[in-house]
């Protein structure tokens, strides 16, 4: 860890007042800190955001929710409106990480944890495009069993360890953000950027904006939903694969569907193809088995990570099976 | 408190009550005054030399009083070289010469006032490299095998004629086992703070061993060891890699003679991967020959495992075969694959926990091959005798071991065919497997006081490392002096007091246990013959014949492990909901921490059969996944039910309190239980550690 500057905001005005070009925002520091400790993240300064009164989760008046950018991960998790409204994102934030890091973990902070690679997290490799644009992707042709199997490219194979942000991209959820310049709200399935020839940046945030809430718009999901999390362990490991899946019914046929899968790309990968493959559907094996197939559509497996091409659709079609209620 | 705290009762540990309010003082936690902080740099190429470290902007760096490295550090007697002795006495990187072996190699410390200026000035070192082949590949480094050396035992051992058994037998298994290179990950790191005080050096150490510390870091300084003092009155998990003096801990002593300080050096949690050993890589191949009846007639067992360019350490993986069953023909060697890594170490029953992955996975195949149940297999085979020397065993339960844990787990209700059983979508698995680990012990002298208020002092230089060595000596002087235990205080960790052994190879009770007995009852005597406080009196105890040749009885503990697993077969979701084990160990010291031990030993085994492995990089022998959010250790969720339990025992023929140790005997059988519970389940035979779950697939 390198020195650096520390000053605490007291309210959204003056955190952004006080972020500049090697400045960073730091909230419950559960993913920062460590980046900090292993000389990754370099920032000569930080805001503590965490005193900020962003801290609500509300109902909506179009019967939605809005959640502060600072509400820690296990509130956001255990809150009446959450559980009711959303199972789906409760689980999802249930699923991730530990008890420990829950609490300290803000909703916000959560969006913009960096990609899971043991190459970008070793600063002893000296490629990463991430950490040091140009300089090569050692992922590519080293270990990469946990690597992306979707969207990559060759310039970053890295996957997104984030559960609570494929809940949020299936459900739709809006990021509300703000700037000197002024707010604007970017959709949770366009929030997180696939790595294409720019890696080193995760995200769709410009670095002196400040998450302020996510905002989830009403769906009739709350009957018909499922968080599957594959993992090497029980509890706290990063997704192989995760699955969000919710269905909205009409009698037997699906009305809506959504599928968001966590560890298999860059970002929060919503199936859309999976999700248009049921609509209009009964919801029986074969229906279930074309969604599973089209979620995979396009995926490209590495080296060390074949496995998770079959993990993955089988992961769809289990997720799909118990929301529809069939298992 | 319950029981008494007499031998054998479940007295809760003495030492509790201080580590749950924060009171238990680790090496790293004792307050020096004036302590600076120092930071271990590491090589980040796997072999080679250091062309250059620039540290002009480090010197500078607030705080800063001493960058060290090769071009600065104090020459050391022999290069630093002195007390090598492997394995125990390891090579070291003493900052004596610009070589770099392997990918995390200490290279440089950084000292300064404050660890975050430590760390700060660490970062801003620029180092250049002359980068030089590298072995980083195990089936490269195989295809040149080189001799091994076993600590105990020679590394090629044949009995009878295993060739012309096998060319007889029935029915043959050959198949080839593998299991990774794995590191330790106590929940304590590694630490030192060296402060010396003129000529005098004191060490608070995170150890297993304060004494071989003490002589280890003497040696390499070249000053007498009397002048040394290692103080370690706990320790947070060994599990191995605190068995030896590694290079920091020298370091450590070099840098505050420099900088003129105390230094504190702690290691990061990535700097436990390499430069503090960890369990080598293994590949084994079994061939078993067997008669229709299930009478197996021959072994063969083929180990080779990996070491460093610079150091041989051997995974001594034939040791349990050599012991396990009653074959009459066998034929064990073990071979060495040289590469760029930290040389590996003693790591959770070394050999023991690799070796019964494979014999006990072998087993299981052949009961297969065979149409059998594998327990009745194993009972078919039992060694009545130690069958590689013919000798009797000092004590040997196991047929009761096997009885109790199949009772008590319902082995009868099984369905032998693989997938029969089922549960929902779950299917069910049964798998059964032998625990084994030798018994040792070494010499070891305590030291027994009757202070003026009627208490009792009893010290003895040796370890707890979270075992329960506090709790199962004050029982063990209680008894012998006929008081209550309340009245008995154990001190331990200080080479101040009398010399015992390592606390490895699970000898501490066996060893220190019998010097405790020894010294209560040297001061019983002077108290009956009207001595008077302050008293005090010494004892020691030390076994018969420590060389293996010498010995008339083979000595070693055995145990009987059942187990269910689950898999979901789309997903390859494993899980293992239930392992109920009975163990033949002698005597039981203390109901409740031995209850611990054995739990605590099938934790580790579990976490060998699911989930650890080190990843070597094999471009840069960097380990790619050196943390614990990568290096996957259990966690409360995977761990299901775990019934211990032991067959009445008091084996006097090993030692005078008639227990063997049984710190490591747990994590034994374990990973073979599980992969044939898994077969039993699925039809899958998994072969290769870890079964995760791609394995499944």
């Amino acid at each position: 860890m390198r020195s650096f500057e520390y000053t605490s905001a007291r309210s959204v005005d003056e955190a952004l007042a006080g972020i500049g070009p090697d400045a960073k925002f730091l909230a419950g520091g559960t993913n920062l800190v460590d980046l900090m400790k292993g000389d990754v993240e370099k920032p000569a300064r930080l805001v503590d955001i965490s005193a900020l009164p962003l801290t609500d989760i509300a109902a909506t008046p179009a019967g939605g929710v809005r959640i502060g950018a600072m509400v820690r991960n296990s509130d956001c998790a255990s809150h009446p409106l959450i559980r009711e409204r959303y199972p789906l994102l409760s689980q999802a934030l249930l699923a991730g990480a530990s008890p420990q890091l829950r609490n300290m973990a803000s909703t916000g902070g959560n969006l913009m944890q960096r990609t899971r690679c043991y190459y970008f997290y070793d600063t002893a490799f000296d490629r990463c495009n991430k950490r040091v644009p140009g300089s090569g992707c050692a992922a590519l042709e080293g270990y990469n069993r946990i690597h992306a199997i979707l969207g990559a490219s060759n310039q970053c194979v890295a996957t997104h360890p984030s559960d609570m942000a494929v809940a949020l991209a299936a459900l739709d959820a809006m990021v509300e953000v703000l700037g000197r310049s002024g707010a604007r709200r970017i959709p949770a399935t366009q929030f997180h950027r696939l790595p294409g020839d720019t890696p080193h940046l995760d995200t769709n945030i410009e670095p002196d904006e400040l998450i302020v809430a996510v905002e989830l718009p009403p769906n009739g999901f709350a009957q018909r939903s499922h968080y599957l999390k594959v993992r090497d362990r029980a509890s706290y490991a990063f997704a192989l694969v995760s699955v969000a899946a919710a269905l909205e019914m009409d009698g037997n046929t699906v009305r809506t569907a959504r599928i968001a899968m966590g560890g298999v790309a860059h970002k929060p990968w919503r199936a859309m193809e999976a999700e248009s493959a049921l609509v209009g559907r009964r919801l029986d094996a074969a229906a279930i088995e074309r969604a599973a197939d089209a979620s995979v559509s396009g995926a490209r497996p590495l080296h060390d990570n074949a496995f998770k091409v079959a993990l993955a659709k089988r992961s769809v079609a289990r997720a799909l099976e118990v929301a529809g209620g069939a298992a | 408190m319950n029981g008494k705290g007499m031998i054998g009762d479940p007295l809760t540990r003495v030492d509790g009550p201080l580590k749950v309010m924060g009171r238990a003082t680790y090496a790293a936690e004792f307050e020096v005054p004036g302590v600076a902080y120092g930071v271990m740099v590491r090589s980040t190429i796997p072999s080679g030399t250091i062309a250059s470290i620039d540290s002009t902007v480090a010197r500078r760096m607030p705080g800063v009083l001493l960058v060290m490295t090769h071009e600065n550090a104090p020459r050391l007697p022999a290069k630093g070289r002195a007390a090598v002795k492997p394995p125990a006495g390891r090579e070291m990187s003493l900052l004596q010469d610009a070589a770099v072996r392997y990918n995390g190699e200490p290279i440089a410390v950084v000292v300064a006032a404050t660890l975050e200026q430590a760390t700060d000035a660490a970062a801003h070192l620029d180092i250049r490299y002359r980068a030089a082949d590298a072995v980083l590949d195990f089936d490269q480094a195989k295809k040149d095998p080189k001799p091994a050396k076993m600590l105990r035992g020679p590394a090629e051992k044949k009995w009878g004629d295993a060739q012309s058994a096998l060319e007889r037998a029935d029915v043959k298994v050959d198949a080839v086992y593998t299991t990774p290179m794995e590191h330790h990950n106590p929940m304590e790191p590694h630490g030192t703070i060296a402060e010396w005080k003129g000529s005098e050096l004191t060490l608070y150490d995170a150890t297993q061993y304060v004494s071989g510390a003490k002589e280890t870091v003497a040696k390499t300084l070249g000053i007498p060891p009397e002048k040394v003092r290692v103080v370690c009155p706990f320790v947070g998990g060994g599990f191995g890699c605190k068995g030896s003096a590694w290079s920091h801990v020298t370091l450590a002593a070099m840098a505050a003679r420099k900088a003129g300080r105390p230094v504190k050096l702690v290691l990061e949690r990535p700097q436990m991967y390499g430069p503090v050993g960890g369990r080598p890589q293994t590949e084994q191949h079994i061939v078993l020959g067997a008669m229709r009846d299930g009478r197996i007639v021959a072994l063969r067992h083929e180990v080779l495992s990996h070491t460093s360019v610079f150091e041989d350490f051997t995974e001594p993986s034939t040791q349990p075969t050599r012991a396990l069953y009653a074959w009459p023909n066998g034929d064990t060697v073990q071979k060495l694959a040289k590469m760029n890594v930290g040389t590996p170490t003693f790591q959770r029953a070394p050999g023991e926990a690799t070796g019964t992955f494979a014999i006990e996975s072998a087993i299981d195949e052949l009961a297969y091959e065979l149409g059998m149940d594998p327990l009745e297999l194993r009972l078919r085979n039992h060694a009545d005798v130690e069958p590689s020397s013919g000798k009797p065993w000092s004590s040997k339960k196991l047929r009761e071991c096997y009885e109790d844990g199949a009772r008590r787990f319902g082995w009868s209700r099984r369905s032998a065919r693989p997938g029969s059983m089922r549960d929902g979508r779950w299917l069910v698995g049964w798998g059964v497997a032998t625990a084994t680990y030798p018994a040792h012990r070494m010499e070891a002298k305590a030291v027994a006081i009757m202070n003026a208020d009627g208490t009792f002092t009893v010290r003895s230089g040796t370890q707890d490392l979270g075992t329960g060595t506090y709790t199962i000596c004050s029982q063990i002087a209680a008894e012998t002096l006929g008081v209550p235990v309340q009245k008995v205080r154990f001190e331990l960790g200080d080479t101040r007091f009398p010399k015992a052994p390592v606390s490895g190879g699970s000898m501490t009770a066996a060893s220190v246990g019998p010097a405790v007995r020894a010294a209560c009852l040297a001061l019983r005597e002077k108290i009956d013959a009207g001595g008077k406080a302050p008293l005090q009196a010494e004892g020691s105890a030390k076994p018969p014949a420590e060389d293996e040749e010498k010995k008339t009885h083979a000595e070693r503990s055995f145990g009987a492990l059942f187990g269910e697993v689950r898999v979901d077969p789309e997903l390859g979701i494993l899980r293992v909901p239930r392992v109920v084990a009975t163990y033949s160990v002698g005597r039981i010291l203390n109901a409740k921490t031995a209850a611990s031990q054995f739990q605590g030993g099938i934790v580790w085994g579990l976490g060998m059969a699911l989930m650890e492995e080190s990843i070597l990089d094999r471009r840069t022998g960097r380990i790619v996944n050196a943390n614990l959010a990568e290096y996957h250790v259990p966690v409360n969720a995977d761990i299901g039910s775990i019934e211990v339990a032991w067959v009445d025992e008091n084996d006097t023929g090993f030692n005078d309190i008639g227990a063997r140790g049984i710190g490591e005997i747990g994590i034994t059988g374990v990973a073979g239980m599980v992969a044939n519970a898994v077969f039993h389940a699925t039809g899958k035979r998994v072969r290769s550690l870890p079964i995760t779950l791609d394995k499944l697939l």
